[in-house]
C-alpha cells in the first residue's frame, strides 16, 4: 500500500517531488564521484548531509524509482548479450512471457505492438551459452526467436534528462 | 535460427576494435556492483571487501572500465515508467547499409532516444538494422519525437516503424553469471 501510494505521487511528476529528490534523480545518472565518500560529496555539492543523500536514494529504490545507483555496462564487453524478438500467437503470449522470464539470463522483456510482440534481452557470460538459452527457448515454445545482438552503438549515454 | 552470412561478418565489425577487455578481477568487481552500490558511506570500501581488493583499487578500476567504454555510466538509473515517461517505443528503420554509421549517430545524439544501436536484419521476417528506444509521457509525445527525428535526420523516404511498448514483464539490469560464478 505505502509502495503503490509513493508509485503514483512520483507518476504524477511535477508537484510531489522535493528539490532535493530531483536533483538526486537527474544530476547524478552520470559520473558518481570516484572519490572514497561519494554520496558525502553528492551532499555537499547539493547543500545537504550525507544521510540525507543516502536515505533519499534508498526510498527511490524502494519505491521503484530507481533501479539502482551502480554501471550501466557496454553490452557484449563483459559477457554475450542480445535483443530476441518472438512473433506469440495473442493467446499464448502470456504462457510464452512467463516461461521467458524464468530465465535467470533474460533481464528485460516486454510486450510491444507488432507481429513481433515479445522482446526480450538475454545476457550469459559467453556467445555459446546465449545461443543455448535462445534454443531452448524455441525448442520449450516451438517459437522460432529471432536473435538481434547489438552491432554498433551511436548512443553516449548521459542518462535521460528529466522534466519536471 | 536464421542467419545469413551478413549477419556473421557484421558480428566480426563489431569486436574489430582493440577494445579494453576487463580482466578477471574486473569482472569480479563488476559482478560485484551491477545490481547497485550499497548505499553507505564508503561504498567502494564495502565492494573491496567482498571482492578482495582495497577502497583505492576498487576506484582506480571502476575509472579504467570507465575509461575503457566497459560500463557506459556510473550513477544513478531511473526506471522511466516509475517517473511519469509511461510510453516507450522502439523505433526501426530499415537504413541502406552504407548510411547506417550516419544516421545513427544522427539519431544517438538527442537525449530523449535512450538507445541507438545498429542490429543484423533477419530476412525474411526482419527487414531492420537500426534500432532507437524513445521515452516520452504519452504516445503522442513519442510520435511528435519519431517526427522531428525523420526532419532532423533526413529519413524522410526511410522505412520504420514504432513499437510502443504494452506490458512490461520483466526489467531489471543485467546480471552476468559467469562473472558472479568467477567471484565465488
Amino acid at each position: 500500500m505505502g509502495h503503490r501510494a509513493t508509485h503514483d505521487a512520483q507518476q504524477q511528476g511535477t508537484g510531489p517531488l522535493d528539490p532535493t529528490t530531483r536533483r538526486l534523480l537527474n544530476d547524478y545518472q552520470h559520473d558518481l564521484p570516484l572519490s572514497p565518500t561519494p554520496f558525502a560529496d553528492i551532499a555537499a555539492q547539493i547543500g545537504v548531509d550525507e544521510a540525507t543523500v543516502l536515505e533519499g536514494l534508498q526510498g527511490l529504490q524502494e519505491s521503484g524509482a530507481i533501479s539502482r545507483v551502480g554501471p550501466v555496462l557496454q553490452p557484449r564487453r563483459v559477457g554475450a548479450s542480445t535483443l530476441a524478438a518472438v512473433a506469440v500467437p495473442p493467446e499464448r503470449l502470456e504462457e510464452v512471457a512467463e516461461l521467458v522470464n524464468g530465465y535467470t539470463e533474460v533481464n528485460h522483456n516486454y510486450e510491444r505492438e507488432h507481429r513481433f510482440n515479445l522482446w526480450f534481452v538475454a545476457t550469459a557470460p559467453d556467445e555459446e551459452k546465449l545461443a543455448a538459452v535462445l534454443a531452448d527457448i524455441e525448442r520449450r515454445t516451438g517459437l522460432q526467436v529471432l536473435d538481434l545482438p547489438m552491432i554498433e552503438d551511436y548512443h553516449i549515454d548521459l542518462g535521460f534528462p528529466l522534466q519536471w | 535460427m536464421v542467419i545469413h552470412a551478413d549477419d556473421l561478418r557484421a558480428r566480426d565489425v563489431g569486436e574489430r576494435e582493440q577494445e579494453m577487455r576487463p580482466d578477471d578481477i574486473d569482472r569480479r568487481l563488476i559482478a560485484a556492483i551491477q545490481g547497485g552500490l550499497p548505499l553507505v558511506s564508503r561504498p567502494y570500501a564495502v565492494v573491496g571487501e567482498q571482492v578482495g581488493l582495497e577502497e583505492r583499487e576498487v576506484i582506480e578500476r571502476l575509472r579504467r572500465l570507465l575509461d575503457g567504454g566497459v560500463i557506459k555510466r556510473l550513477g544513478v538509473v531511473v526506471r522511466h515508467h516509475e517517473l511519469g515517461y509511461r510510453a516507450n517505443a522502439m523505433v526501426v528503420w530499415d537504413v541502406p547499409d552504407a548510411r547506417v554509421g550516419e544516421l545513427g549517430r544522427c539519431l544517438g545524439q538527442f537525449d530523449f532516444v535512450t538507445l541507438c544501436y545498429r542490429r543484423p536484419r533477419r530476412r525474411p521476417h526482419w527487414p531492420y538494422n537500426l534500432f532507437c528506444m524513445i521515452h516520452g509521457r504519452d504516445r503522442g509525445a513519442v510520435l511528435e519525437k519519431v517526427e522531428y527525428l525523420v526532419e532532423t535526420c533526413d529519413l524522410r523516404g526511410i522505412e520504420h516503424e514504432v513499437l510502443f511498448s504494452r506490458r512490461r514483464f520483466k526489467q531489471r539490469g543485467a546480471i552476468y553469471q559467469g562473472a558472479s560464478e568467477a567471484g565465488r
